[in-house]
């Protein structure tokens, strides 16, 4: 029978125990697609795994760097990050939601300050890390739905 | 309790104690705002009162609580006559400003606009109104009122009246009303109803709260206090008149109301309550708007350091 699981990748980055169903919108979110057209991305999506079901996305021949991590957590919180060197897990971390959230969200909010031309960057307070919940800084209106919101 | 240099944004920024500290300043203030004793506290200070929307109360009472105290108000109520005609930002008109006076007051129609101000200024900003979002000085007026009418504020039973949705005052007054245990009751159309947040965090502090549809029965009320039910709000003129018809406060509505019930409004009213209430005892509305001037004067005396 022909082996149909995701293969394993000799260098990138693979995003485990991603919330299922996101998995999609993580490489959105990363814009891969855009960024690196040559980047071969393999997405498993409701994998029963130890802790229940979850999405993987592996992304070949990229290493991720913070501020993309922080976007992940948004929607994934309970992703980790893996950095694959020549097959070998080189560094692993769980993505982590910061306490506050400066230039990765626009405010849903029409009337908002941060959505004039200030020169300021959006900022959202992390009102509750489980379920998610922020809140904009300047008018606080929450974000019912953070992934249509990043930037 | 040291007030000196902070902003007033919200009045989610303050605690009760600063809340109550605030209010017994402004006790001290009332005859200087009725102009029957004279003070320099303020001398030699700047207030730039910087208005990008219309005010009537807000903007005159506070030039008139800066006077009142001996210092000097300079700035704007038409930023039509501005730089910010030629395209100016916020940030940069606040940049300016700073450099010209000791304290800035503000009226924007984006919410969180004071805000942003706070972080550009180096000086005090107290937030006079952003958009939808915060009104701290009306909330703060609006307790010193109920204070000062009633005798204190805990105990009372309040009913907030009118557009509960998108009233910008009455957010902060239950949040506010909610610190001091106070029991309320919200009365609106459904379409105008307080939202579920407010209610759900009002709950969390302990308010006991009741929801209600119609003005039948407020017998046991303490304090109502009337908003505007704003005409854009509703797609059907028709539909506006029936609503608005039915939450006018008129002689007959007072009949059965305790003696000593007040009736509060922010003003400006238009047709929510007839004019006939205007001279009964219960109507408390116009002294509410001179108490902004002596809670703006505690608020100025306090954040400019001539108060500690």
């Amino acid at each position: 029978m022909k082996e149909l699981k995701v293969q394993p990748i000799k260098d990138g980055t693979v995003i485990d125990h991603i919330t299922p169903g996101n998995a999609l919108k993580v490489v959105k979110i990363l814009g891969i697609t855009e960024k690196q057209p040559d980047s071969i991305i393999s997405i498993a999506m409701n994998v029963v795994g130890k802790r229940g079901k979850k999405d993987i996305v592996k992304i070949e021949n990229r290493e991720l760097d913070p501020k993309e991590v922080d976007k992940i957590a948004l929607i994934a919180p309970n992703a980790t990050i893996n950095i694959i060197r020549n097959y070998e897990v080189a560094e692993k971390h769980r993505v982590s939601v910061p306490d506050e959230v400066v230039g990765i969200v626009k405010c849903p909010n029409p009337n908002c300050i941060s959505n004039t031309r200030e020169p300021i960057e959006t900022k959202f307070i992390v009102k509750s890390r489980n379920p998610l919940k922020i809140k904009c800084y300047y008018c606080e209106r929450e974000v019912e739905d953070i992934s249509s919101q990043i930037m | 309790m040291n007030f000196r240099g902070r902003d007033v944004i919200s009045i989610r920024d303050f605690t009760k104690e600063e809340i109550l500290y605030v209010l017994e300043i402004a006790e001290k203030m009332v005859p200087i705002a009725k102009g029957e004793k004279k003070s320099n506290l303020l001398n030699g200070y700047i207030m730039a009162s910087l208005f990008f929307e219309p005010s009537t109360r807000t903007r005159l009472s506070f030039e008139s609580a800066m006077k009142r105290l001996g210092g000097l108000v300079i700035g704007f109520a038409q930023p039509g006559t501005t730089s910010i005609k030629k395209g100016e930002s916020l940030a940069d008109t606040i940049r300016t400003a700073e450099s010209y006076c000791d304290v800035i007051v503000m009226r924007h129609p984006h919410e969180g606009s004071a805000r942003m101000a706070a972080e550009f200024a180096e000086v005090p900003v107290i937030n006079g109104g952003d958009g939808a979002g915060h009104h701290p000085t009306q909330c703060l007026l609006d307790l010193f009122t109920i204070k000062k009418e009633k005798g204190h504020i805990e105990g009372n039973k309040v009913a907030l009246l009118g557009d509960l949705k998108y009233g910008r005052t009455v957010h902060s007054l239950a949040y506010a009303l909610a610190l001091f245990g106070v029991e309320m009751v919200f009365i609106a159309p459904p379409e105008l109803q307080m939202p579920k947040e407010v209610i759900e965090e009002c709950r969390e502090m302990g308010a006991k709260l009741e929801i209600k549809n119609d003005i039948e029965d407020i017998s046991d009320v303490d304090v109502l206090y009337v908003t505007r039910i704003q005409k854009e709000r509703f797609p059907d003129p028709e539909e506006y008149n029936k609503v608005a018809g039915s939450y006018r406060i008129d002689a007959k509505t007072l009949e059965k109301v305790k003696d000593d019930m007040i009736v509060m409004h922010p003003l400006p009213r238009v047709d929510e309550i007839s004019p006939e209430v205007d001279k009964t005892r219960h109507a408390a509305y116009f002294r509410q708007t001179f108490n902004g001037v002596p809670v703006r004067m505690a608020l100025l005396a306090l954040v400019l350091g001539g108060i500690e």
